[in-house]
């Protein structure tokens, strides 16, 4: 029991160590994918193919001087990047990212691989989620500058237009599942059709899952859809008036708020930790492999599709795919009375 | 123990957040006091044995209509009150205004009394432990709400949705197609 304990307080600060290191990593490889594309090398002078380039920005921006605009609102000009961060951190607390395990032996009852498993774990991501758009709107209306206002502004409006169609989406596959639970949802794709096709919910929701992929982009901020940074537009957008760890603190919340959108999205469409050719205890090792590869697909996208407009956004948003992830839904469930999958 | 203590600690940030909201002179600060105070109350729900009320409080309350008051206030980024600036002649000013407002709220605090006297005597919530559970699941909630309550929820529905015309045909310009 407290040999028990203790490997689940370890699960829990091995995760949180996790997204530190993604955040870090994603840091890297945004730059990395961004040289390639662009025909250069990206960085590489810092460790070997520059992989320590993550650790020397972040001490850079340590030893920076930490600058508070005046006439900015002091208080929430601090609490904005931590409110953005805490969001982000705990958004990741529901999502699963591996079978359970007896740790090869060492325990007798075996644990859970995520940080808690409780019967509304869909909702409760999507609930903090929607929590960390407050870290944005209030660093923008604190900075007491027009181009943070305006970005502020622009996140608000964006995250509520795009919420819609991302819950929508997602309800879609709750139905598939009968469950809130994620790991029911991913305990349900477990198995193959006809032998040889996962049977992932991908297969069964291809539009929705189209669908939460580009909500998600929306949802974090990144481009093509990254407006309230807008840099052409807005300078750096709502974190215009920020220097040194405060400013900091957003990339990282964005890019872990990525590595929870690309989890879900694994959890719910791609079979979790299920996949071919390895045995179950090392299911986290395809759980890592499909968020790598939604991860690339982010970044990929990112520098290949450039920014829209703001009405285009708007317009997309409600009169393209909010309809269309409400029609999936309507034939998602016409389809599970039918078939009672 | 440790349940009573969580629940005057979650009660009391409540009430206080939501004391504070009435006395802030910045709208923006009325807004955060509120979206801490609607958290207060998830946690009360999650106490209840109702966790996807809680979460649902939260997407919906603190999540999604709070960022669009949010909204409203840094779009017209309004400055802070100030007690001088005050528009004496405003409709709502007129004391008939304020006999109505008096009113209105000694109906809330009489219904509000009436609740808490036919409440107390129940030491715990309805159906406390696995009871509880399975009344606060999503199934359940789902399945009472559109048999049983399905009158109140339509007509919620409806009335949100008139709410939303009204919006619509009140922020359209003259002219325009």
């Amino acid at each position: 029991m407290d040999l028990r304990f203790l490997v689940q307080l370890g699960v829990v600060a091995f995760t949180f160590f996790m997204l530190i290191n993604a955040s870090a990593l994603l840091v890297y490889a945004e730059r990395k994918v961004m040289g390639f594309m662009q025909q250069r090398y990206g960085p590489y002078r810092v460790g070997p193919h520059g992989l320590l380039q993550p650790l020397a920005d972040i001490l850079k921006l340590l030893m920076k001087e930490e600058l508070t605009p005046k006439g900015a609102d002091r208080w929430l000009f601090t609490l904005a990047p931590i409110l953005a961060v805490t969001a982000a951190f705990a958004a990741f607390a529901t999502v699963p990212w591996g079978a359970e395990t007896t740790l090869f032996g060492l325990l007798d009852e075996p644990v859970k691989l995520g940080v808690a498993d409780i019967n509304v774990g869909v909702l409760v991501v999507f609930a903090i989620t929607s929590m960390g758009v407050y870290g944005i709107v209030l660093a923008g209306w604190s900075s007491n500058s027009k181009y943070s206002l305006l970005g502020g502004l622009r996140a608000s409006a964006q995250m509520i237009s795009y919420e819609l169609s991302y819950a929508t989406a997602i309800s879609a596959v709750i139905l598939l599942a009968g469950s809130l639970s994620l790991r029911e949802a991913v305990d349900g794709q477990a198995g193959y059709w006809f032998g040889f096709i996962p049977r992932w919910y991908v297969f069964l929701q291809p539009v929705g899952f189209i669908i939460y992929m580009i909500a998600a982009v929306a949802e974090t901020n990144r481009a093509p859809f990254d407006f309230p940074e807008a840099e052409q537009e807005l300078v750096a957008g709502y974190n215009t008036e920020y220097s040194s760890v405060r400013f900091a603190l957003f990339p990282q919340a964005e890019y872990i708020n990525m590595t929870t959108a690309a989890a879900v999205a694994t959890d719910l469409y791609l079979g979790g930790w299920h996949g071919p050719f390895l045995p179950p205890e090392y299911g986290w090792v395809w759980f890592l492999a499909k968020v790598g590869a939604i991860l690339f697909a982010y970044i990929w996208v990112r520098w290949t599709v450039p920014r829209y407009r703001y009405d285009q956004l708007m317009q997309f948003g409600w009169k393209w795919l909010f309809p269309a992830s409400v029609v999936n839904l309507i034939v998602t469930a016409a389809l599970v009375l039918l078939f009672n999958v | 123990m440790s349940e009573t203590l969580v629940f005057y600690l979650l009660s009391g940030l409540a009430i206080v957040a939501s004391a504070l909201v009435i006395g802030q002179r910045n709208p923006m600060y009325s807004v955060l006091l509120i979206i801490a105070s609607f958290g207060a109350l998830a946690g009360l729900y999650i106490q209840l044995d109702a966790p996807f009320v809680a979460v649902a409080q939260i997407i919906i309350y603190a999540g999604a209509i709070m960022v669009l008051f949010l909204f409203v206030v840094m779009l017209l980024n309004a400055p802070q009150e100030d007690a001088a600036d005050w528009d004496r002649t405003h409709p709502l000013r007129r004391p008939a205004m304020a006999r109505v407002g008096s009113l209105l709220a000694l109906l809330l605090v009489v219904q509000l009394a009436w609740a808490l006297i036919s409440a107390s005597g129940m030491d715990a919530p309805v159906g406390a432990g696995g009871a509880a559970a399975e009344i606060g699941s999503v199934r359940a909630l789902g399945r009472v709400l559109f048999t049983d309550y399905v009158f109140a929820f339509e007509a919620t529905s409806v009335l949100i949705l008139v709410a939303m015309i009204g919006a619509v045909v009140l922020a359209r310009r003259e002219g325009e197609s």
